[in-house]
C-alpha cells in the first residue's frame, strides 16, 4: 500500500506542469511568441482561405447585389437601428430580471428535491412535478398559455401585461432546467461531506447551506453560464406576445419596408451580447478544469 | 471495568443492515468514562458502521444505544444535540475543501453551538497552536499534508468539547511516514483522559493505548479483552487467524 501511494504522488507531481493552468488564448499567444509559430500560422492561413472562398462564392454567384439590398443595406441599417436598439434594451432588462428569478427559484426547487426524510415527501413531490411539467412542455407553448391565457382571465389583482406573463413563462421553464443543473451539482458533492457536517451537530439544512451547496454551485458554474447565454436569445420568444422588444420592432420595420436589414440589426445586437458571454463561459470552464485537474493531483 | 461506574456509551443488542445485508448482528459494547476502546477486525466486518451508528449517522433496526445513560436511538431524540456532544474523525479527513482550516473548525461551534465568531476563532487558533497547526489556520485543506489535514480534522472534532471521540481508521489514508504524528495526537488525548472508540488497523498502537480491544468478525464481536491478553493469547480461531495475518504483514 505504501509503495503504490508513493508512486501515485510521483506521477501526480509530473502531471501538474504549467500547461494545465493556461487557457486557450494565452496558449495561442505563447505559441505565436515561441520560435516555432508554424501551427498558429497554419491555423490563421486556413481560416483566411476558408472565408475567402465562401465570400468569393457568394459574390460571384451574381445574386450578391440583391442579397445586399434586402439584408445588408446601409441605409436601412441606419434607419432601423434606433428602434431595434430600443427594443433590445427591453430584451436585456427581461433577461436580467428573468435570470435572477430563475437562479433563485431553481435553487429552491433543487434543494426541495434533495431533502431527506418522510416529512419532506410532499415538498419533494411538488418539486418533481413542477420540474417534469415545465421541462416537458415546449417553452413557446408555455409563453402562449401564460402570456395570452392569464391576461384573458381578467382576474383582479393579477397583472394583465403580456410582458410580465411572458417573463414568468421564461422563468418557470428555465427554472425547471436549471434546477436539474443544481441537482447534478449537489449530487457531485461526496456524501461524506454531508456526514462530516452533520457530525458537527449541524441540521440537515445547515449542512446543505454551509457544506454542500457552496461546492455544488461551484461545480456547475459553467453549466449555469451556458443557461445564461441561451436565455439571452430566448427572451426574444416573448415577441410572439406582441411585446415590442428587438425582434418585434425589427419585424414591424420589415413589414413596413419590405427589407430584411432590420432583422439583421437585431441579429447583430444579440450577437454583440452573446458572443462575449459565450467566451466568458469558455474561459471559466477552462479555468475550472485546470483547477480540478490540479486539485486531483 | 468495575460494575459501579455508569458506562458512558452502551450498545445493547444493536442490529444494522443495508438492504438484505446484515452488517451488525447483536452488538453489545460498553465504554466507561476515560476509557479507550479499540475495534479491530478484517475489512468489511462493520467497524465503520458501528461508529456511524453511535454518531447517529446510520439508523439502527434493533437494539439500543445509550449515551450517558440516555437511549439516543429512541424516537424523538434530537440527534443534532447528541452529535454536538460527540466528535467523529473519518478515514478520509472529510475537511470542507472550500473553507480554510479555521473556517472548517469553527463551523460547528458557530452554526451548531451558536458561539460568536470572534470567540470561536480565538478558541480555534488556540487549539490549532496546541496541535502544531498554528501557521495553517488560514490555509485551504488542499495545501496541507495528509497528516496535517487529519490533525486539523481532529481539532475540528474537539472544538465542541465532546464527551466522546470516535476515530474511524484515521491513519489508513496516510503515507506511512505521516502515521506517527497523528497517532501521537491520539495518544495525547488518551493521556488526558478522553473517552474514545477507535476502529484501527494499527495493532501496535491498539496494544499501547487501548484499555480494551474488541475483535469484530462479520458483524459480531467475537472476542474482547485487555490488549495484553487478546494479542498474546487469542482464544477464538478467527482472532488467531486475523492476528497471524497481521503479524505476517508486519503490522504488530
Ligand atoms: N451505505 C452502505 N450501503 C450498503 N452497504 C454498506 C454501506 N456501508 C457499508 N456497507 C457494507 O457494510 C459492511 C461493513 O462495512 P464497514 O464499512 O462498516 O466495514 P469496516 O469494518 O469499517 O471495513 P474497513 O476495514 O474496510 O473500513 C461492508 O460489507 C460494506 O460493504
Ligand atoms: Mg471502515
Amino acid at each position: 500500500m505504501g509503495d503504490s501511494s508513493e508512486s501515485g504522488i510521483e506521477s501526480g507531481g509530473a502531471g501538474s506542469g504549467p500547461p494545465h493552468l493556461i487557457g486557450r488564448f494565452s496558449r495561442l499567444r505563447s505559441e505565436l511568441g515561441k520560435d516555432d509559430a508554424r501551427p498558429a500560422l497554419i491555423g490563421f492561413a486556413s481560416t483566411l482561405a476558408f472565408f475567402g472562398v465562401v465570400i468569393w462564392a457568394v459574390a460571384a454567384s451574381g445574386n450578391w447585389p440583391r442579397v445586399q439590398r434586402s439584408f445588408f443595406s446601409a441605409e436601412a441599417f441606419r434607419n432601423a437601428w434606433p428602434d431595434v436598439l430600443g427594443g433590445f434594451w427591453l430584451d436585456l432588462q427581461m433577461w436580467v430580471v428573468a435570470e435572477i428569478l430563475i437562479l433563485a427559484l431553481a435553487l429552491l426547487l433543487a434543494v426541495l428535491r434533495t431533502l431527506r426524510g418522510p416529512a419532506f415527501l410532499p415538498l419533494r413531490v411538488v418539486s418533481i412535478v413542477f420540474i417534469d411539467i415545465f421541462r416537458g412542455v415546449p417553452l413557446l407553448l408555455v409563453i402562449f398559455l401564460l402570456g395570452f391565457g392569464v391576461p384573458a382571465l381578467q382576474i383582479p389583482g393579477l397583472p394583465n401585461s403580456a410582458l410580465v406573463w411572458g417573463v414568468v413563462a421564461l422563468v418557470l421553464s428555465y427554472a425547471a432546467y436549471t434546477a436539474e443543473v443544481y441537482r447534478a451539482g449537489i449530487d457531485s458533492v461526496n456524501e461524506s461531506q454531508r456526514s462530516a457536517a452533520r457530525s458537527l451537530g449541524l441540521t440537515q439544512w445547515q449542512a446543505l447551506r454551509y457544506a454542500v451547496l457552496p461546492q455544488a454551485v461551484r461545480n456547475v458554474v459553467p453549466a449555469l453560464l451556458n443557461g445564461l447565454v441561451s436565455l439571452q436569445k430566448d427572451v426574444a420568444l416573448i415577441s410572439v406576445l406582441g411585446v415590442r422588444e428587438a425582434v418585434r420592432e425589427a419585424d414591424i420595420i420589415r413589414a413596413r419596408t419590405f427589407n430584411f436589414t432590420s432583422l439583421v440589426v437585431a441579429a447583430v445586437l444579440f450577437l454583440l451580447a452573446s458572443v462575449p458571454l459565450a467566451r466568458l463561459a469558455d474561459w471559466y470552464s477552462a479555468r475550472d478544469r485546470a483547477r480540478r485537474s490540479q486539485s486531483a493531483t | 471495568m468495575s460494575k459501579d461506574v455508569i458506562p458512558q456509551i452502551t450498545l445493547d443488542n444493536v442490529h444494522k443492515r443495508f438492504g438484505k445485508r446484515e452488517v451488525l448482528i447483536g452488538i453489545d459494547l460498553e465504554v466507561a468514562e476515560h476509557e479507550v476502546i479499540c475495534l479491530i477486525g478484517p475489512s468489511g466486518c462493520g467497524k465503520s458502521t458501528l461508529l456511524r451508528c453511535v454518531n447517529l449517522l446510520e439508523r439502527i433496526e434493533k437494539g439500543r444505544i445509550l449515551f450517558g445513560g440516555i437511549d439516543i436511538t429512541a424516537p424523538g431524540v434530537n440527534e443534532n444535540d447528541i452529535r454536538k456532544r460527540m466528535g467523529i474523525v473519518f478515514q478520509a479527513f472529510n475537511l470542507f475543501p472550500h473553507m480554510t482550516v479555521l473556517e472548517n473548525i469553527t463551523l460547528g461551534p458557530r452554526r451548531a453551538h451558536g458561539i460568536a465568531k470572534v470567540e470561536a476563532e480565538a478558541r480555534g487558533r488556540d487549539l490549532l497552536d496546541g496541535f502544531g497547526l498554528g501557521d495553517k489556520a488560514d490555509e485551504y485543506p488542499d495545501r496541507l499534508s495528509g497528516g496535517q489535514q487529519q490533525r486539523a480534522a481532529i481539532v475540528r472534532s474537539l472544538m465542541g468539547d465532546p464527551e466522546v471521540l470516535l476515530f474511524d481508521e484515521v491513519t489508513s489514508a496516510l503515507d506511512p511516514e505521516l502515521v506517527g504524528e497523528v497517532l501521537g495526537v491520539i495518544r495525547g488525548l488518551a493521556e488526558r483522559g478522553m473517552t474514545m472508540i477507535l476502529a484501527t488497523h494499527e495493532m501496535g498502537f491498539a496494544r499501547d493505548v487501548a484499555n480494551r480491544v474488541h475483535f469484530m468478525h462479520e458483524g459480531k464481536i467475537l472476542e474482547s479483552g485487555p490488549p495484553a491478553e487478546l494479542f498474546k493469547s487469542p482464544k477464538a480461531e478467527r482472532t488467531q487467524q486475523f492476528l497471524k495475518r497481521v503479524i505476517e504483514a508486519g503490522r504488530l
